[in-house]
């Protein structure tokens, strides 16, 4: 029975950390002194700038693009004489993108990598996303941190913040043939703070506006367009709703990634230029209440009820043709290209402005390696080799955060979405979430009173006050 | 024992050391994995450590805190409400299984292993399979319900239905457990009593209320003990069925202590919380021994 041991139940799950705790006095750690204290200002002008600064567009880069190319097909030569009789050196890399399904993928790209650098091994360690961050806490903090890791945009502000990631800067001047210009530009200053670079750009998604084609031929409704305001979607999701058939005109999940989204899409946003909280602003109240409305006024999205309890239960609305148009992440083509119905991809429609999601996972080092120097190849060589590149294109294993619009040309004559190239269009007028120190928090915080608005239990004005309060809080000194 | 020959000396020492040998593994498991990190999560509680830079000492600010958090009380408050749900329901019913069971059918063996089948099951499949029991539209309890004329509510998905929920699968899982913790309290109730008993002119439920009820009750308080300090820690069919929502209308304590420490890096104040509700099962525990001595009867 668990009954005798239950007692001490709720102090089990903390045992591991304490665990560690005592580790860290044992061995009289005083390295992690050094690091500084978390500052608490948020990061979010990051976020704020990027709804007005404007993008590079792909196209327009895809000029300077052809040297970068060039530069990486000449470093990979000179990196291989240089490096033939170097001494063996091995490097830890986790990874929570490429479990379970992309082993192969980064199989196939250390292959490549050591094929240019064969005396550097690189051992990788994953752990699903639900679990990566919990395990690679630990690792840090019980001074095992893996040389080299993976961080997701939302979680590295903190990271950086703590003082746990090397200072990629010196790395990569002292790198002569290193072009920061290879990125996307967004992507490259994501994975920088306080005026040092921490990371490198690995990967990049956005959301698009999925819809079937099938179900808006059979309404009569015209296709969705670039200059498609919320006006539009609520009027063509009236026509495409089929109660009777269960089919639903529109939706989108409410939570935090797709709230920061729509804000913006009305000229709002979480914080100001200066970081302070503008959470419950007339243009976000608004921006909201329409997200809102489509429940509960128009009756044209799919409640939790009406979805199936099950994890991406959207995703499977969408791919039985009972969704017309959905908002959703790029990740999700390959789990709908078998649909049986034609479907395609927009640009979302906005309200005042455009905007559309920008996730990016990067690749830092740990400040505690010893292998400096290989960690750095790993890194420059995984983010932005062509050999990666290809690779990672090839699998649809998100999309290489690069300019190089040649590598993206077998990309884009895949089908389905026809129209592939709104991925990049949509990058036009992408957003960052805003983050903050305590991000978890600010997100779990968002995503219920988002919640209790979308139930009834509060109006959108008293949800955006009580959350404004709440981030208040979560900025200020602990 | 006051003249002890040197020989006898000797090997009592012996004896000990292979006692030592023997508890040594155990005890040094315990020390490490379990004493150490209670008595470290208690100084931790007077700290903030995120585990990536060291921890700052707060005195009692991860306690005031706690105080003034409406998350922290909506959680004991939620929790609260499993117990005073769960508990009542899951003896009443565990009591009148185990009476059922008592009697001599024919199909008991049959009855008892299904009723303690869910027992010995894993919670997390038990809230899975009834998260889709109690799906609005197309789960099994809704289409019966709809079959008798009812329109099923929302279950987990509607804030005032989502805490029933969570109490009916628990009470479904550990039914079996109670029922057979009570069956062998009432197997061990001698026949002499209700023998005596019906010669007095006493049966049906006098005889369940004068006879059974007193002469089961130590084991009644054992179920009640167990069950009490197992609810206040209920957490597995929460993060599985609803992971505190809908808008955190089922946030549970010892789920806020994993949020805070897992999600949000608090460990300082996932400790402060640990302690709070260690002290709040201490004293349920203590009012609880104090109510055996009046209320529970020994054969």
């Amino acid at each position: 029975m668990e009954t005798r041991m239950s007692f001490i139940r709720p102090f089990m799950g903390l045992v591991a950390g304490l665990m560690l705790a005592l580790v860290m006095v044992a061995c009289g750690d005083n390295t992690a002194t050094t690091a500084p204290a978390a500052t608490t200002a948020p990061a979010a002008t990051t976020a704020a700038a990027a709804t007005t600064a404007a993008a590079t567009t792909a196209a327009a880069t895809s000029a300077a693009a052809t040297t970068a190319a060039a530069t990486t097909a000449a470093t990979t030569a000179a990196a291989t004489s240089a490096a033939a009789n170097a001494a063996p050196v091995t490097i830890t890399y986790f990874t929570f993108s490429a479990a379970p399904d992309h082993l192969k993928d980064l199989d196939a790209m250390i292959k490549a990598f050591n094929a240019v650098y064969p005396n550097i091994t690189v051992k990788v360690e994953t752990a699903s996303y639900d679990t990566y961050f919990t395990k690679l806490q630990t690792l840090v903090a019980s001074n095992t941190a893996p040389d080299v890791y993976e961080l997701n945009y939302e979680n590295f502000v903190s990271y950086a913040n703590k003082g746990v990631l090397y200072d990629m800067s010196s790395l990569a001047s002292a790198d002569k043939t290193f072009e920061p210009s290879i990125f996307y530009p967004r992507a490259y200053t994501a994975f920088a703070q306080n005026g040092k670079q921490y990371g490198l750009p690995e990967s990049f998604s956005d959301v698009v506006l999925y819809y079937n084609k099938d179900l808006f031929d059979k309404a009569g409704v015209a296709y969705p367009t670039d200059s498609w305001t919320w006006k539009d979607e609520i009027a063509a999701a009236q026509k495409l709703t089929d109660a009777k058939a269960g089919v639903w005109g529109t939706y989108q999940p409410v939570q935090f990634f797709e709230f920061y989204k729509m804000i913006a899409q009305n000229g709002g946003a979480m914080f100001d230029a200066s970081g302070k909280p503008t959470v419950n602003s007339p243009q976000n109240v608004e921006a909201l209440k329409f997200m809102l409305d489509k429940f509960n006024t128009y009756k044209v999205s799919p409640g939790e009820a009406d979805l199936s309890s099950q994890p991406d239960s959207d995703t499977a609305l969408f791919k039985d043709g009972k969704l017309a148009m959905w908002r959703s992440g790029i990740w999700n083509f390959g789990a709908v290209k078998d649909a049986t119905f034609k479907w395609d991809i927009a640009l979302e429609p906005g309200n005042t402005t455009k905007a559309h999601q920008f996730f990016a996972n990067g690749i830092v080092i740990s400040s505690k390696t010893a292998q400096a120097d290989a960690a750095w190849k790993w890194a420059r060589f995984f983010t932005s080799s062509t050999e990666a590149a290809k690779i990672r294109v090839a699998a649809s294993w998100e999309l290489p955060a690069l300019t190089d619009q040649s590598l993206f040309d077998q990309y884009l004559k895949q089908t389905p979405p026809p129209s592939r190239q709104i991925v990049f269009k949509a990058l036009e007028t992408a957003v960052t979430p805003p983050v903050i120190d305590r991000e978890s928090e600010l997100q779990d915080a968002t995503t219920k009173e988002l919640a209790k608005a979308k139930l009834g239990q509060e109006t959108p004005q008293q949800a955006l006050d009580n959350l404004q309060e709440q981030v208040t809080k979560l900025l200020q000194p602990k | 024992m006051a003249v002890v020959s040197k020989k006898v000396g000797e090997k009592n020492w012996v004896r000990r050391l292979w006692i030592t040998f023997f508890l040594g593994p155990h005890l040094i498991g315990m020390l490490v994995f379990l004493v150490i990190p209670i008595l470290a999560s208690f100084v931790l509680s007077f700290a903030e450590w995120d585990l990536l830079t060291p921890a700052r000492w707060l005195g009692l600010d991860n306690y005031a805190a706690l105080l003034g958090s409406a998350d922290f009380w909506d959680a004991l408050k939620h929790t609260f409400y499993f117990i005073f749900g769960y508990l009542p329901l899951v003896l009443v019913l565990g009591l009148g299984l185990a009476l059922l069971m008592n009697k001599n059918l024919r199909v008991r063996l049959v009855f008892r292993v299904a009723f303690f089948l869910p027992v010995v099951s894993a919670w997390v499949a038990v809230a899975l399979l009834w998260k889709w029991l109690l799906n609005p539209r197309y789960g099994l309890v809704n289409w019966l319900l709809g079959l008798v004329g009812i329109e099923g509510p929302g279950w987990i998905f509607d804030p005032n239905w989502a805490m029933p929920s969570i109490i009916l699968a628990s009470v479904w899982k550990d039914l079996g457990f109670v029922m057979m913790i009570l069956l062998a309290g009432l197997q061990g109730i001698a026949p002499d009593y209700y023998e005596a008993a019906s010669l007095d002119g006493a049966a049906g439920f006098r005889m369940l209320r004068s006879i059974t009820i007193p002469l089961l009750s130590p084991t009644i308080f054992f179920v009640v003990v167990i069950s009490l300090v197992n609810s206040f820690q209920v957490f597995d069919q929460v993060y599985v069925m609803t992971a505190g929502g809908p808008a955190g209308s089922t946030q549970v304590l010892v789920g806020e202590i994993v949020n805070n420490a897992f999600r949000y890096s608090r460990f300082g104040y996932a400790s402060a919380m640990s302690w709070v509700l260690f002290a709040l099962i201490f004293i349920v525990t203590l009012v609880q021994l104090w109510l055996q001595k009046r209320m529970v009867h020994y054969q």
